[in-house]
C-alpha cells in the first residue's frame, strides 16, 4: 500500500481529542487523520491512553468518561452525538475487533447463529439468507461450513479470533479498530490474525486502526505509525520512515532497546534424529565461546517507567526519562506536535537528536 | 568444570500425552541457555521438571553434582532454594497483600536464615541490587510499576542465594520501555554472581541477544541446539 497521503478528504478526522475521568485526563489533546483503506498503528505503553482513544474513535467511551474535542467519521461527528446515533454506526460503519475474542462471542449460541443475528441486526433479510451470509463470511476467514455451527468453546483460540474478524467485516464497515492483547500471546498466532485482518480490510478498502503496545506489530502491518506517551502524540509518520529515522527521543529509545534481527548464530550440535532414540545422555557439545557473551550484551535502555495519568510531571511528560531533556523548556512547557515533510513530532529538541540515538540510551546505564 | 545443571533423557507425561520426550541438555555456571519453541512444545513442562515442581516420569536431573531425581522430598528440600523461578507476570508472583520487603524476607524466614538484626539490612541490600529504593520495600505490588514488580520478584529469588534461575518469559508481559532495563539487570547479576540461567522465551531475536546457547523444542523434543557466537547488534 502506498504511504503517500491520498489527496481526498480523510475518512476519520480526530481533533484535540480529550478523554477524562473526573479531574484526571487520560487522553490529552490528540489530533490525527485516517484515510480510506489506510492501516494506522497507534502504539503506546500502559497508561498511554491508546485503548481509550480506540474506544472514542468508535463512539464507545467507557462509562464515566468525558470526551471532548472532535471525532468525525465522514460527515458524522461522534463526540457529543446521542447514544442512539452512535450505536447506529456500530457494525455498519465502524466495528471493533476486541482484545479478547472469547468475550466478544456469546458462549450459549452457535457461532454461525451469532453472525446471522449480526447480519439481521443491520439488514432486513430472511433467516435463511442471513444464515447463508454468516456461513459465507466464516468461510472467507477459513472456517469451513461444517464447523460454522459449533459453539465458541469448541473452537481453538485462533478460530475464535477469526470468527470475530468475520463478524466485524460482515457489513464492510468504513473503519475497523483492533485492540491488541497486551499479554503475551503466541507471536505466530498473533501475526496470522493481523495478517488476516489486514487482508480482509484491504479487500474492501476498509480503514484499519491497530492499537498495539508493540512497535514490531506496527512495522509488519501498518502504513503509518502514531506513537503515544502519557495521553499525547509523540511522533507520527509513515512506518518505514519512523523506523529508519525516529525523531522523538522516546521512539528512538524504544527502537534502540530492542535486540536486532539476530545475526551471528551458528548451528553446531546435530539434532537428535528418530523419535525416542536415545542419544548419549546430555551430550550436546558444550558452548564453544571461551568468554561468555554477558559482558557484551547490554542493551540501550530507557530509564524509569511511564507516569500514571494521575501523576504527570510538568512540561514534557517524557522529560524525567529523556537523556536529551534540558533543564528549562522540557521541564516547564509541553511540546506541541509540529509537522514537517509528512512527519509529525512533539519534542522541543528533535533537531538535536544524534544520528545514532542508541548511544544516548547507553549512557543512562 | 562440571555443568551446574545436567538434564538427561528427561520425560514428562501429561496423561497419555508425552509433553517432554527424552530431552537432554546442560547449563554451566554463568551460562545462559535459551529454550525456545511454539506454545505447547514442552518448554514449560521442561522448566517445571528442572525446578522439580513436577517430578519427571523418566530421566535424570543433575544439579550441582547431585541427582535430584533420586532424592525424596525431604532430602530435596534443602537444595530447592538454589533453583529459583522468575515468572512472566510480575504481579502474579507476589502476594498483593504483603509489602515488598516482607515478600523478599519470606524465603529467608522459611529457610530459617532470618535474623532480626541483620535481616532488614539484607532486604535493603537486595532491593538496591535490583535497582529499587529502600522506600519501595514499604509498598505493595499494585503500588509499583510492572518493571519495579519484576525487579522485586528477582530480589526475592536472590534472597535464596540461588545458583540457577529459571526465567520464564521474564519480560514479555512488561511494557516495551521497561524490558531492556530488566534484561540488563539480569545480565549484570549473572556476571556478578555467576548464576546459570534457563531462559524461556518465544522471541528469537531476544534469545539470540541474551543467551550463550539456544535450544529449540518442538512437540516435546529438542530439535536443535545452537551456539550464539556474537551478540546481535542493536538495530
Ligand atoms: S521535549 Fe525535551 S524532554 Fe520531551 S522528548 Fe523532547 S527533549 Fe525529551
Amino acid at each position: 500500500m502506498s504511504s503517500e497521503l491520498p489527496s481526498m478528504d480523510p475518512l476519520l478526522s480526530v481533533r484535540d481529542l480529550r478523554v477524562s475521568f473526573g479531574a484526571v485526563q487520560a487522553v490529552r489533546g490528540l489530533s490525527f487523520d485516517v484515510h480510506e483503506g489506510e492501516v494506522l498503528a497507534v502504539a503506546g505503553e500502559s497508561g498511554a491512553g491508546k485503548s481509550l482513544t480506540a474506544r472514542a474513535l468508535l463512539g464507545m467511551p467507557p462509562r464515566g468518561a468525558t470526551v471532548t474535542g472532535s471525532v468525525r467519521l465522514g460527515s458524522d461527528e461522534l463526540v457529543g452525538a446521542p447514544r442512539s446515533a452512535r450505536t447506529a454506526l456500530w457494525g455498519r460503519r465502524v466495528a471493533l475487533v476486541p482484545q479478547d475474542a472469547l468475550s466478544a462471542l456469546s458462549p450459549v449460541h452457535r457461532v454461525a447463529d451469532q453472525l446471522a443475528a449480526a447480519v439481521r441486526s443491520v439488514d432486513r433479510t430472511s433467516r435463511k439468507e442471513a444464515r447463508a451470509r454468516a456461513v459465507a463470511a466464516l468461510e472467507e476467514v477459513g472456517i469451513p461450513a461444517d464447523q460454522a455451527r459449533a459453539y465458541p468453546h469448541e473452537f481453538s483460540g485462533g478460530m475464535r479470533q477469526r470468527a470475530v474478524i468475520a463478524m466485524a467485516m460482515l457489513h464492510q464497515p468504513d473503519l475497523v479498530v483492533a485492540d491488541e492483547p497486551t499479554t503475551a500471546q503466541d507471536p505466530q498466532t498473533r501475526r496470522q490474525m493481523l495478517d488476516l485482518l489486514a487482508r480482509r480490510t484491504g479487500a474492501t478498502g476498509t480503514a484499519l486502526v491497530l492499537v498495539t503496545h508493540d512497535l514490531d506489530t506496527a512495522r509488519e502491518h501498518a502504513d503509518r505509525l502514531l506513537v503515544m506517551y502519557a495521553g499525547r502524540l509523540v511522533e507520527a509518520g509513515p512506518v518505514e520512515e519512523v523506523f529508519a529515522r525516529p525523531r522523538a527521543p522516546y521512539t528512538a529509545g524504544l527502537l534502540a532497546s530492542v535486540p536486532g534481527e539476530g545475526l551471528g548464530a551458528v548451528t553446531y550440535g546435530a539434532p537428535p534424529r528418530g523419535r525416542g532414540r536415545p542419544q548419549a545422555a546430555g551430550r550436546f557439545p558444550t558452548a564453544p565461546p571461551a568468554e561468555r557473551l554477558a559482558e557484551r550484551r547490554r542493551l540501550p535502555a530507557i530509564a524509569g517507567a511511564p507516569p500514571a495519568p494521575t501523576d504527570l510531571p510538568p512540561g514534557c511528560a517524557f522529560a524525567p526519562r529523556c537523556p536529551l531533556a534540558d533543564a528549562t523548556r522540557c521541564r516547564t512547557e509541553q511540546p506541541e506536535p509540529q509537522t514537517h515533510d509528512g512527519r509529525t513530532v512533539a519534542c522541543h529538541r528533535w533537531r538535536e537528536l544524534p544520528d545514532d540515538p542508541a548511544e544516548l540510551f547507553l549512557e543512562s546505564l | 568444570m562440571s555443568p551446574l545443571l545436567d538434564i538427561r533423557e528427561l520425560v514428562v507425561r501429561h496423561g497419555p500425552r508425552t509433553a517432554v520426550d527424552h530431552v537432554s541438555f546442560t547449563i554451566d555456571p554463568g551460562e545462559t541457555l535459551g529454550l525456545i519453541g511454539p506454545s505447547g512444545c514442552g518448554k514449560s513442562s521442561t522448566a517445571m521438571a528442572v525446578l522439580q515442581l513436577r517430578r519427571p516420569d523418566a530421566g535424570e536431573v543433575w544439579f550441582d553434582g547431585q541427582e535430584l531425581t533420586a532424592l525424596d522430598e525431604r532430602r530435596l528440600r534443602p537444595l530447592r532454594p538454589a533453583l529459583q523461578p522468575v515468572f512472566q507476570d510480575p504481579y502474579g508472583s507476589l502476594s498483593p497483600r504483603h509489602k515488598i520487603s516482607d515478600a523478599i524476607a519470606e524465603p529467608l524466614r522459611v529457610q530459617g536464615s532470618w535474623d532480626r538484626t541483620t535481616g532488614p539490612a539484607r532486604v535493603a541490600e537486595l532491593l538496591e541490587r535490583v535497582g529499587l529504593d529502600p522506600a519501595h520495600g514499604d509498598r505493595r505490588p499494585h503500588e509499583l510499576s510492572g518493571g519495579q514488580c519484576q525487579r522485586a520478584g528477582i530480589a526475592r529469588a536472590l534472597a535464596c542465594e540461588p545458583k540457577l534461575l529459571v526465567l520464564d518469559e521474564p519480560v514479555s508481559a512488561l511494557d516495551p520501555s521497561l524490558r531492556a532495563g530488566i534484561l540488563n539487570l539480569l545480565a549484570e547479576l549473572q556476571e556478578r554472581l555467576g548464576l546459570g540461567y534457563l531462559f524461556i522465551c518465544h522471541d528469537m531475536a531476544l534469545v539470540r541477544h541474551f543467551c550463550d546457547r539456544v535450544a529449540e523444542m518442538r512437540e516435546g523434543r529438542l530439535v536443535r541446539t545452537t551456539a550464539v557466537t556474537s551478540p546481535s547488534p542493536p538495530r
